[in-house]
């Protein structure tokens, strides 16, 4: 199919109308509970967008790396010390320079991967997740010397008007993580993408064409963590409303490798279908547990259970479908459109990851 | 050959000057050199082992060689590495198929375009006019190879589907995509039957005759080397045994000796 605008073919603009009508006009008319906005909604696209940064550099380029997390954290810190100390730069530049101090950091733990690679690199990146939160937590100016140890995050103002109701702060993760979303989805279908997934599948002949494996890994490091950054900003600010680095352990990271996975490896759709899975699993779980049982099962055994799940998910998945629910997703429509065609001939279309 | 080429055989393009190559105490290449000139086809050919497949792999940057230097266009290139070779103009295939598998044929050619791309990511990522401009040039570009390869009715498919000789075509795709002046081919007609080698030959010579490419190929199969080249070095045990076109290493009897296998 013919790209009609930017990178997009009819189909992609068509799908990007539903999900813009869903989300602006459908969402906010009928979901009036507070609870989905806040619990569901807004997580939803800050975790979202932390696993767009985990697929450029796992799905795309093939860096394994484990430490989105602490990306997160510098960002989430970065955005308050720069609404407390440069007031100037306002919510959207704050959030901005913050995306761009985690891509700093993001450059630097991806040095490694030039000498490392697979299971040593994810050990190696692992350093940032730590090295992050013990930095944080070392130096008292990063909390403004606060002895409680959580601080509430600022109220988040945008040109003058306050967007402090959940609605509110659902609208400005929708915004910011469509319009990154579509940035990433430019760059995975561009040359950029191209050179990422050459240097995935094989780096020595990517090399003898002329892609650097230096610079290609290193921007893909940084602009993951510009990602999660941004992410981390988010989620502190608009989820959390508070900032502490106990929220960005080595746990979170690990839930958005999960959902990087899950999704589907190297696929952008598939970091959203990934984080709602994760988050919608766990609601799911206890919905039955109430419902259908009545509260028979202990709350801690259904976590318990959730989290067996999730392991023989992840291992179906690797095994079976590494390519995870967005390529299910494809399937599924795939064969949809041959029953519907009923020609018998399969039309062979390339995967989802290259669309 | 008797009729006129477009492109005269000229100067040296590429010179190998005492190449030693050695992996721990195992000597791959002892002291080798020799010359490719422009516009020619030069074929390396030896039996197995005999360092032909590490001679192109000092050549393109991938192993560095104990001693000896490679000079490209007259000059000697410090620090080779692939890179810097593919910026020098020269670009290779793979043995073993170095093909990006997740990819579609068309990304894989795409990827050829690198060097003549020179749009930064944020360039890409906002998609500037620029960008649109570049990119519709490379796809022109890779189409028309294509075309030029005959595999049009694949190009949306994942490399790593397809069968051993279309992968082939695919990495020498690849490499013309780079609109090199020079293409290192390692092995490229291996594993194919007869009518894909004459495709594959019809394509080199056809690449070599109209846009002056210059080929350096390793391959087994004596008649197509004698057929397509105009010069061929033979290695044995990493030394140099003969050096010539096609009637000279026929009648070479060391060339002779290492093939039917005499005692040293």
């Amino acid at each position: 199919m013919k790209p009609i605008f930017m990178t997009y073919t009819k189909k992609d603009l068509i799908n990007l109308a539903v999900c813009m009508i869903l989300s602006v006009l459908i969402i906010p008319t009928f979901i009036k509970t507070e609870y989905w906005y806040t619990s569901i909604l807004i997580p939803w696209l800050c975790l979202a967008l932390a696993t767009i940064g985990q697929q450029i550099v796992m799905g795309y380029t093939g860096q394994l790396a484990l430490g989105a997390a602490g990306f997160m954290a510098a960002g989430a810190f970065a955005m308050f010390n720069l609404i407390l100390r440069v007031p100037d730069l306002g919510f959207v530049g704050s959030l901005i320079v913050s995306g761009l101090i985690a891509a700093a950091f993001g450059i630097l733990f991806g040095l490694p991967s030039l000498k490392v690679r697979g299971i040593y690199l994810m050990v190696a990146t692992l350093a940032s997740q730590f090295f992050i939160i013990w930095m944080i937590d070392k130096f008292g100016w990063f909390k403004n010397y606060d002895s409680s140890g959580i601080i509430t995050a600022q109220d988040i103002v945008i040109l003058g008007k306050p967007f402090t109701t959940p609605l509110a702060m659902y609208f400005v993760c929708l915004a910011v993580t469509t319009i990154l979303t579509l940035l990433a989805m430019n760059m995975a279908r561009g040359s950029t993408g191209r050179n990422w997934m050459a240097v995935r599948d094989m780096d020595i002949a990517a090399e003898s064409m002329g892609v650097s494996l230096l610079r290609t890994k290193v921007q893909a490091f940084a602009i993951s963590a510009f990602y999660c950054g941004v992410a981390g900003a988010l989620f502190a600010f608009c989820y959390l409303k508070s900032l502490e680095p106990v929220a960005f352990d080595i746990k979170l990271s690990f839930k958005i490798l999960f959902m990087c996975i899950l999704g589907g490896l190297g696929t952008i759709n598939g970091a959203f279908i990934g984080a709602a899975f994760i988050l919608l699993f766990p609601v799911l779980l206890n919905a039955i547990g109430n419902n259908v049982f009545h509260g028979a099962i202990d709350a801690t055994i259904i976590s318990s259970i959730e989290q067996v799940i999730f392991g023989l998910l992840m291992i179906i998945f690797m095994i079976y479908e590494p390519l995870g629910m967005a390529k299910l997703w494809e399937n599924l429509k795939q064969s949809m459109k041959s029953k519907l065609s009923s020609s018998g001939i399969k039309s062979v279309k390339s995967p989802v990851f290259k669309k | 050959m008797a009729y006129e080429r477009k492109f005269k055989i000229g100067k040296p393009i590429l010179e190998v000057n005492n190449i030693s190559l050695a992996f721990g105490g195992v000597k791959a290449i002892t002291d080798t050199s020799f010359n490719v000139l422009e516009h020619e086809v030069r074929a390396i050919i030896g039996p197995n082992g005999a360092g032909k497949s590490s001679m192109l792999n000092c050549i393109n940057g991938i192993y560095k060689p104990q001693q000896g230097t490679v000079s490209f266009r007259g000059q000697v290139v410090p620090n080779i590495t692939p890179n810097i070779m593919a910026q020098m103009g020269l670009s290779r295939t793979f043995q073993n198929l170095a093909l990006f598998k997740r990819m579609s044929v068309l990304d894989n050619i795409l990827v050829g375009r690198k060097l003549h791309t020179k749009t930064n990511f944020l360039e890409v990522a906002l998609q500037l006019p620029k960008v649109k401009k570049e990119e519709k040039l490379n796809r022109e570009r890779s189409e028309e190879i294509i075309s030029f390869l005959e595999i049009e009715d694949i190009k949306d498919t994942p490399v790593g589907k397809l069968p051993y000789g279309l992968q082939k075509k695919v990495e020498l795709g690849r490499a013309l995509a780079t609109d090199s002046s020079i293409i290192l081919l390692d092995e490229p007609m291996a594993g194919m039957n007869v009518e894909e080698k004459r495709d594959m030959c019809r394509f080199i010579l056809k690449v070599n005759d109209e846009l002056g490419t210059t080929m350096v190929l390793i391959e087994h199969d004596m008649g197509v080397v004698m057929d397509i080249s105009d010069r061929v070095v033979v290695l044995d045990y990493g030394k140099v045994i003969g050096d010539g076109t096609p009637d000279e290493i026929m009648a070479n009897q060391k060339v002779i000796d290492a093939y039917l296998g005499v005692e040293h």
